[in-house]
């Protein structure tokens, strides 16, 4: 008949029970190539300024003297271009999104990076140079 | 399956312009939009039309208060670019067939689009 | 001489997926007369050129709209790659005509969705965006976005889709084009449906290609215009023809959008089968210094972008002419004769698109 066509989806609805999630007590959906928020890494941050320079909005923001990261989350689109661009691979994707909040978020990280000590040039010497390697900061 | 598509532009005068019109319509032309460069001082205007995939281009130079005649005369659709033009960018049209006089686009800034009119001024935030 | 009422529709409406208001001219439930407005969105992303160089304002053109995103970044880039001498290699057109496919797909199911709550159907809504989700998860599993994808940029692909990724893909392809035959079936051959839509908002094969309609509402009243023949991306390659009918009326309509459903799941196979190996993109050395008029075939029609450089990183002028602005001429010209509860189905048989018009 031509007006019951849709009977049978109805009918394999019933029986299939919800096709949604109760997000948010179920977590959502995700998978490895989710673009959720940036985080990074600081030590291995070596303040290069590449993912301030490639951020399209303007979002990432490094004080190279006071050894300071700072991201905008409220600017940030997580396109993934600072990741993509950062040539130590400090900067990865995590596929939470940022929660909703109520002001304004800028998130400083401490740089943490320690460059290491340039071993002696002389390679005749069998260890008598014995500079400490990796003081903390 | 490929099609050859060229893109060709010709410049016109003011007085010309509604004739030049008329013969594209008469030749099975489509018209395919009418957008607006500001360029410094003048205005360009540039009228698309289509017919099979090659595009052709009409291209007017105008100063800022200089008046436009409508092509809605010949095409019943252009109302709606003509007035657009009209609300951002401040170009006088005459005659157009639906004419909202600047309601159509309703901005917070009268022609924001136009920075001679402005006087140059640039995008504010980033 | 019966009396006129002006009856305000939108900018608030529950059928209406984003806000445009017309003035309705009504003599006694029936519409003689039709003024449109719009400007409630207009977010001025013409002048953002100004701000944000050519490379990055790809980010910008992507979100002009969040149901044609892919194809905004896609005509973006097509016009800078052209106004700058650069080849795309083949394997980033067969991705481009991939990503490009699924977004026909996931809008024609939003719109169908759409389409059955304007008409009261819900049930059929419902069932129209669960099969809409499916292919929401494909492209998060091919890109990171659902709505948003990043991936098309200047140059080429920002990402690649792996081979086992592909074959799966390619099976998944028979057991979803067989949901979305069962769902089109109900749309073109259900009779309540059939009844409600059947000879309204009719418009002529000239009246259509006089006032400058595209898309499926050009090609459901005759006029065989899809530019997806002129041959950009992969499509050159890949086979397939534009789908014409002559009613005119939204019934007509309707039936374009679901035949390209079947053949968007044709091509995106077609594209799967055959994608060469080679190169993502390729580098972007120097400035755009010219112009250009980037044409492609959205969902809801031709999308042109109208690009000027003069040799700096910054373009002089970004205009963009999305398909809903060149279809408000026909919407003006079907409505009057219709009664005042079937305006929102014939709004909706357009596929307004209103944060693209106003940019």
């Amino acid at each position: 008949m031509g007006i019951f066509r849709m009977t049978k989806t109805v009918l394999r609805n019933l029986a299939g029970g919800p096709a949604t999630r109760q997000y948010p007590a179920v977590p959502a959906r995700r998978c490895p190539l989710t673009r959720g928020h940036v985080a990074i890494d600081p030590a291995t941050c070596r303040s290069c300024g590449l993912c301030s320079r490639r951020c399209p909005c303007e979002a990432i923001r490094l004080d190279k003297e006071e050894k300071v990261w700072e991201i905008d989350r409220m600017r940030c689109i997580a396109c993934g271009d600072c990741v993509e661009g950062c040539p130590f691979g400090s900067l990865t994707m995590e596929q939470d999104y940022f929660s909703p909040v109520t002001e304004h978020v800028v998130e400083r990280y401490t740089i943490t990076y320690v460059k290491p000590e340039k071993p002696a040039k002389k390679p005749a010497e069998e260890g008598a140079k014995e500079e400490g390697v990796g003081e903390s900061a | 399956m490929t099609v050859n598509e060229e893109q060709t532009t010709i410049s016109v005068a003011l007085d010309d312009l509604v004739r030049e019109v008329e013969t594209l319509r008469t030749d099975g032309y489509r018209l395919v939009q009418i957008g607006c460069t500001d360029t410094g001082g003048a205005y360009e205007i540039n009228y698309s039309f289509d017919k099979g995939y090659q595009y052709r281009n009409l291209r007017l130079t105008v100063g800022p208060e200089t008046e436009v005649p409508s092509v809605s005369g010949v095409y019943w659709g252009a109302f709606v670019y003509e007035n657009e033009m009209h609300d951002l960018f401040g170009i006088p049209v005459a005659g157009i067939n639906i004419d909202f006089k600047g309601t159509f686009i309703r901005t917070a800034e009268k022609y924001p689009f136009s920075v001679t009119r402005s006087g140059g001024d640039r995008c504010r935030n980033a | 001489m019966p009396e006129r009422i002006v009856v305000p529709f939108g900018p608030q409406h529950p059928v209406l997926p984003e806000p445009i208001h017309l003035d309705l001219v009504l003599e006694d439930e029936r519409v003689v007369d039709v003024v449109p407005s719009i400007g409630y969105i207009h977010r001025g992303l013409e002048r953002l050129i100004e701000k944000r160089e050519f490379t990055e304002y790809v980010y910008v053109a992507e979100r002009i709209c969040g149901i044609c995103s892919f194809m905004h970044a896609l005509c973006y880039s097509q016009g800078i790659e052209h106004i700058m001498g650069i080849e795309v290699p083949d394997r980033a057109k067969y991705l481009r005509t991939i990503w490009s496919e699924c977004s026909r797909l996931h809008s024609h199911l939003l719109w169908l969705g759409l389409f059955a709550d304007g008409m009261g159907f819900e049930n059929l809504f419902m069932r129209s965006w669960q099969l809409r989700e499916s292919v929401l998860d494909t492209l998060e599993d091919t890109t990171g976005g659902r709505v948003i994808q990043g991936t098309c940029k200047v140059g080429g692909v920002r990402r690649d889709i792996g081979q086992e990724k592909l074959d799966e893909m390619h099976r998944a392809l028979d057991p979803f084009e067989e949901q979305c035959r069962d769902l089109g079936d109900i749309f073109l051959n259900d009779e309540t449906v059939k009844y409600r839509l059947q000879g309204l908002g009719v418009i002529s094969k000239d009246d259509a290609y006089a006032l400058g309609a595209v898309g499926p509402t050009a090609r459901a009243s005759g006029v065989p215009i899809d530019h997806r023949e002129t041959g950009y991306a992969a499509y050159g390659d890949l086979n397939f023809k534009p789908i014409v009918e002559t009613a005119g009326d939204c019934y007509a309509r309707c039936v374009v959008r679901v035949k390209e459903i079947y053949a968007s799941i044709d091509l995106i196979r077609q594209a799967v089968s055959e994608m060469p190996e080679g190169p993502l993109d390729v580098k972007v050395k120097g400035t755009p210094d010219g112009e250009y008029f980037s044409r492609v075939e959205q969902p809801r029609g031709e999308v042109i972008h109208y690009l000027r450089g003069n040799g700096t990183k910054h373009l002089t002028r970004a205009r963009i002419r999305t398909p809903t602005l060149a279809n408000i001429p026909p919407l003006v010209k079907m409505l009057p004769g219709a009664q005042l509860a079937d305006v929102p189905v014939v709004v909706l048989s357009i596929d307004p698109c209103i944060s693209c018009t106003e940019r």
